[in-house]
């Protein structure tokens, strides 16, 4: 299963680990965790609620996925997002690819991110000395995701 | 004659908040036939529904997929309606 939704942590170093096991053909694994800050926008964060969308979530997770294996010869995806209450420290995310070469599994990795950054039916909701509020939406993003639609050439010219 | 068409809705984070709101199951009017249609009927329920209102930043998925306010509703559907989404 590659792609995972789950209120339990993981374990970095065995989902690492098992991107490239019984696989010889793999000569690369880029890997990405995205953990819980205790700072956020001038205000000290004490704890994090994610909230998401049961069934959308998991399907716009895996057509991210095949999105991935359509633009780059990948040899193993794992995709893994929590929900609930986190703390600072916690691990929120985890994108791991492993492919032939460092090009494509660094590639799919950043890709894989970005687009899940801006399509998949995640909502952080921080605790904070002032109450709790919603994070907002960053344009920064929407253009972090826009820029595959225009690399979509150089990647065509380079396969 | 025009044959009924209920749809399920579905609203999440700081609007359900807003809205007071999590799920709602209707019966939409004849008009009603598109997502844009739907979004700027709920929205006319007036106060807290205002926050679907047209300039609030609101996005949509039919189906359990994103999409356009132009999409075409059909009986049984699942709409949902949410802010941008901040996961990663």
């Amino acid at each position: 299963m590659s792609v995972s939704v789950q209120e339990a942590d993981f374990d970095t170093g065995a989902e690492i680990a098992a991107l490239s096991a019984g696989r010889p053909t793999v000569g690369a694994v880029a890997s990405f965790v995205g953990l819980v800050r205790d700072v956020n926008d001038g205000l000290s964060v004490s704890a994090m609620a994610l909230e998401h969308y049961p069934g959308m979530t998991e399907q716009a997770l895996e057509e991210i996925e095949d999105e991935a294996r359509g633009r780059w010869m990948l040899d193993a995806v794992r995709i893994i997002h929590r929900f609930g209450t986190l703390a600072p420290g916690d691990q929120i995310v985890f994108v791991g690819v492993a492919g032939a070469h460092r090009g494509e599994a660094f590639a799919a990795c950043e890709f894989i991110m970005d687009y899940l950054k801006t399509r998949a039916p995640f909502w952080k909701r921080e605790e904070t000395p002032q109450g709790a509020r919603w994070v907002d939406a960053r344009d920064a993003d929407d253009t972090a995701a826009a820029r595959w639609a225009e690399d979509w050439d150089d990647i065509d010219q380079r396969r | 004659m025009v044959k009924a068409m209920k749809v399920k809705i579905l609203y999440f984070a700081s609007l359900r908040e807003a809205l007071g709101c999590s799920r709602e199951e209707l019966e939409l009017s004849a008009e009603v036939t598109t997502l844009g249609a739907l979004r700027a009927f709920l929205a006319s329920r007036g106060e807290s529904w205002q926050a679907l209102g047209a300039g609030r930043n609101v996005r949509a998925a039919l189906n359990q997929r994103m999409a356009d306010p132009e999409a075409v509703l059909a009986a049984g559907d699942e709409v949902a309606f949410f802010p941008p989404v901040t996961g990663g």
